[in-house]
């Protein structure tokens, strides 16, 4: 019985797995329908596009719905694929169970520094940033945001990883 | 340690406690290069916040970088073939 996703066994490296899968699934069928043969300037500008989406996309379909930044993104692909914004997924909040932070790490909260109260100010700039952070309550949006920043990072080591094999295999 | 007790903050929306909060922002520093290996002090949440943001902003233009090194790189890659399964192993 699992309480939180957290508590998965190794979510990461099965999260991992099915990114490069499907990453790489992608990045094969771009090449496939554009050799690098024909390298002009406004392909090369059109593959990079179609490779970073395939990236954005890969990570979010192999998150699925488990996470509102996810669901935020995949009805964004959804709603740029159609004519239409047809289904709008609505923002359920998660389970938002902590774990006790490190003894050694303390950290206040500066309620001095907005008229509004605490963090509403100050996250604005990061609701910018996750998929769906707008309409996130801010316990959700931290735990989003840890989630997405892991997600981000597992995308940037494989990325780097298949670049240096074919920057090493030239 | 973190007591649930919640307190209506001036607005009257909030009902999570700075307890809670300040877990989720621990948290999050753990995530961040930066303030990471500086000494563990404290740390207001508003710098987590500004580090959080500065850093997925990077992460971000990283995606980006390596997706143009990718377009450039990519002859043909073929998902099924045993180049694949090397890459795989490399990254597993």
């Amino acid at each position: 019985m699992m309480n939180t996703p957290q508590q998965v066994k190794n979510p990461s490296s099965s999260l991992k797995s099915r990114f490069i899968t499907r990453f790489l699934g992608a990045l094969t069928k771009i090449t496939a329908e554009d050799p690098i043969s024909s390298s002009s300037p406004t392909r090369i500008f059109q593959r990079y596009r179609r490779i970073k989406v395939a990236s954005n996309k890969s990570m979010a379909y192999s998150v699925r719905s488990r996470r509102i930044w996810s669901r935020a993104m995949l009805s964004r692909f959804r709603s740029r694929r159609s004519a239409f914004s047809g289904r709008r997924s609505s923002v359920k909040t998660t389970n938002c169970t902590t774990s006790p932070p490190p003894a050694l790490i303390k950290v206040t909260i500066n309620e001095k520094k907005t008229a509004k109260g605490g963090l509403d100010m100050q996250t604005d700039e990061l609701r910018e940033l996750v998929p769906g952070g707008e309409a996130m309550d801010v316990c959700n949006l931290l735990d989003e945001t840890a989630h997405y920043i892991k997600c981000l990072t597992t995308q940037v080591q494989v990325m780097r990883k298949i670049v240096d094999f074919y920057h090493l295999s030239k | 340690m973190s007591s649930r007790r919640s307190r209506q903050s001036a607005a009257g929306v909030s009902r999570i406690s700075d307890d809670q909060i300040i877990e989720l922002v621990s948290k999050l520093r753990q995530l961040l290069p930066e303030i990471r290996d500086r000494r563990s002090d404290k740390v207001s949440a508003s710098k987590v916040l500004q580090e959080t943001c500065n850093y997925i902003r990077s992460l971000h233009r990283e995606v980006d970088d390596l997706s143009e090194r990718l377009s450039q790189l990519l002859a043909t890659i073929d998902a099924d073939s045993a180049e694949a399964a090397i890459i795989r192993s490399l990254i597993m």
